[in-house]
């Protein structure tokens, strides 16, 4: 089948829905987001990622108008969006907290916007029960909020939100309180919807698996910063920093220096150690100080010295994480310096090759690794 | 055995502060007047044996609550109590919830300050703050002292003595009653019902209607009870303030008991007074129950 990539933000003349320029807020001396400027585009699934505090509730409240920036200017569709009040923006918010109406059934809690706008009582009840329909609740419509389960309060919350069917849709880590199974159901359900109603979708959530899951860009934030903000395959394969890398996925981060060799680097590690090599399309100064990013799943576990691969290396295995499906093992090599490699468990237990305190070959191949500035 | 002790204690309790008393009255209310310590008769005396208690019965009888009916003094002092309380309970709804409002979303560090300025009054005697207001209110009273000097007014006002004067001590007295049970459901309110509410299209006032009324309804509800039964059968307030223009109930009991003597009719007074309060003391345990049950 033959698909259009979905990729506006390379597409010079698409028109970004949302354009945050040079944005700042502050709480008095904090300075919660800083100085940030970036486009979210029409039909998006944009996930923010990072850690607590970071600044992610605050930039939401700010699209939702709850809170106002301090310098900069946010727009929508091309309009400045600081002189309109919360209730007279086409943003909906699903709260972190659900925020749901105690003292209303279900059906009012969705049809509670759609009553604001003084919409006639027969298109109010359609569009709540497609609403009810669409996250699965129709038998829980006369229900309050405190006489369903959590997740069946979440998909509420859900439903409010969407049933304005707003241009723009903010989602505070909705599926928080969720097990993993029901979770994972969402998350297809989200995306499910999204790709039947076209809204776009901005997502705040702890869970990378989650970010990575949904989301049709990922910005990694740290300290009211955007770091990087790519396609979860780009953030996971082409971190632009050291800091996601390291935030995204496991990762072994090696120090070095790089010195330029043929097509690519080789890396100067650690003292009488033969340097790594690695090929890469940023350029560094010999003698650089740069970071070897490698991806355990990257990293092939032998007993043998393999033949075929310029990075081996021998080491002891210290700790082995046993996940199910995959096992880590945390390799130590003679200088101290750690190695993660993964495999896929394909073997019953007691046929599995390696255990602790054996030495191993690790290898990996020219172009597994990254190296990163810094 | 332990669910039988639980639910023996309470019972126990009621019987011995409530039951007992109120079969005492009760039994009073069915008694005649006499000159004698205690001024009625028949009384019980079990040296008589069974002949006694047959005796006793037998002269028992519903006398008093006919005489109720015959002066048309004691329906119109119900009728006045009760105008009287809803009234004023509707006033100190209206003076209280915005005062419950804005102790619920005085920044955090101020509500303990709040919260006992509302408790402070209850340190001093009921009794001296009630005169205290005779002295406000008075033809020569501070209050048109300074309203007159400011040219507000140039005769004195006439508040002492008439209906103003009640409700104007009844708000101030019952004012925490109705104050702290609405604090305590506005403070439990969820601060982002109402960013959602403003999110899905509402202004604040619409939101205030919609989402803030509604989630302080049992609040209000308790507040408006524990300020209607109280006020029905007050006595204080009416003669101290009310004067002679004020018909309250709780005046005629006292007047029946201290200046008559008339202790069965008295009796009988309060017997109805009480029937009459058993209709919004259920309304008002429903409404509790209803609030807990909402809590689980
Ligand atoms: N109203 C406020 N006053 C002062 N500081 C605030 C306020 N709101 C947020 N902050 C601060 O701004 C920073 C960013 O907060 P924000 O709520 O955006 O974090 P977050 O990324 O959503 O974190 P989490 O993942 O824990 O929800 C935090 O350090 C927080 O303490
Ligand atoms: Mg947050």
């Amino acid at each position: 089948m033959a698909q259009v990539v979905f990729e506006p933000w390379n597409d010079p003349k698409a028109k970004p829905l949302i354009q945050f320029k040079g944005v700042t807020k502050r709480f008095g001396e904090f300075t919660a987001i800083d100085n940030q400027t970036f486009d979210i585009y029409e039909r998006e699934f944009f996930a923010l990622l990072g850690p607590s505090g970071c600044g992610k509730t605050t930039m939401m409240r700010m699209l939702a108008g709850f809170e106002k920036p301090t310098e900069g200017k946010i727009l929508l569709a091309g309009q400045d969006l600081a002189p309109i009040p919360p209730n007279k923006r086409s943003v909906n918010m699903m709260f972190q907290s659900y925020a749901l109406f105690p003292h209303l059934s279900v059906w009012e809690n969705i049809a509670f916007g759609l009553k604001r706008d003084g919409k006639p009582k027969d298109v109010i009840a359609a569009r709540v029960d497609e609403m009810l329909k669409l996250t699965r609740l129709q038998q829980f419509a006369k229900r309050k909020p405190h006489q369903i389960s959590g997740g069946q309060r979440q998909r509420v919350a859900l439903a409010r939100s969407l049933a304005k069917a707003p241009k723009l849709l903010l989602l505070d880590e909705p599926l928080g309180a969720l097990d993993a199974k029901l979770r994972q159901a969402t998350q297809f359900e989200l995306m499910d919807i999204q790709e039947k109603t076209g809204t776009t979708f901005v997502i705040v959530t702890h869970d990378q698996e989650e970010a990575m899951t949904v989301a049709s860009r990922v910005a990694v934030m740290d300290n009211g910063r955007i770091i990087q903000a790519d396609t979860p395959a780009r953030i996971y394969e082409m971190p632009n920093s050291v800091y996601v890398a390291d935030f995204i996925g496991e990762v072994t981060i090696i120090p070095g220096t790089a010195r330029k060799s043929g097509e690519g680097y080789e890396i100067a590690y650690a003292e009488g150690m033969t340097p790594l090599y690695a090929e890469t399309e940023t350029t560094f100064d010999n003698g650089e100080t740069c970071h070897i990013a490698l991806r355990p799943e990257k990293v092939a576990i032998s007993a043998e010295r393999p033949e075929d691969r310029r990075n081996a290396v021998q080491g002891k295995i210290i700790d082995i994480a046993y996940l199910g499906n995959l096992s880590t093992y945390h390799v130590a090599l003679p200088n101290g310096q750690m190695i993660k490699a993964q495999t896929a468990n394909t073997r019953r237990l007691s046929r599995r090759g390696f255990t602790w305190e054996d030495t191993v070959w690790l290898s990996w191949t020219d172009t597994a690794a990254v190296l990163l500035k810094g | 055995m332990r669910r039988f002790a639980l639910i023996f204690l309470p019972y126990a309790w009621l019987l011995a502060l409530f039951l007992v008393p109120f079969l005492i009255v009760l039994k009073i209310s069915l008694s005649d007047i006499a000159t004698a310590i205690p001024p009625y008769t028949p009384t019980l005396d079990f040296s008589q044996g069974w002949q006694g208690i047959r005796a006793f019965f037998s002269a028992l009888d519903f006398e008093n609550f006919a005489f109720l009916r015959t002066d048309d003094l004691y329906w119109k002092s119900y009728v006045s109590s009760l105008q009287i309380a809803a009234l004023s309970t509707l006033l100190t709804l209206l003076v209280g919830y915005p005062i419950a409002y804005g102790m619920a979303n005085a920044p955090d560090h101020w509500r303990p300050t709040l919260m006992m300025l509302v408790i402070l009054p209850f340190w001093t005697s009921f009794l001296i703050r009630v005169y205290s207001w005779m002295g406000i209110l008075s033809t020569e009273g501070y209050l048109n002292q300074v309203l007159l000097k400011i040219g507000v007014i140039s005769e004195p006002l006439i508040i002492l003595n008439t209906p103003t004067a009640v409700y104007i001590g009844i708000v101030y007295t019952y004012l925490p009653f109705m104050i702290l049970p609405i604090y305590s459901a506005l403070e439990r309110m969820d601060g982002s019902l109402l960013e959602a509410a403003e999110d899905l299209g509402c202004s604040r006032i619409k939101a205030f209607w919609l989402i803030t009324v509604p989630l302080s309804k049992s609040g209000i509800i308790a507040g408006c009870f524990l300020v209607f039964i109280p006020v029905i059968g007050e006595f204080v307030i009416p003669s101290l303030l009310g004067g002679s223009q004020t018909l309250m109930i709780g005046k005629v009991l006292w007047e029946e008991f201290f200046n008559n003597r008339d202790w069965p009719v008295a009796s009988a007074v309060a017997v109805v007074l009480l029937l009459i309060l058993i209709i919004p003391i259920v309304l008002f345990q429903r409404n509790e129950q209803k609030q807990r049950e909402a809590e689980e």
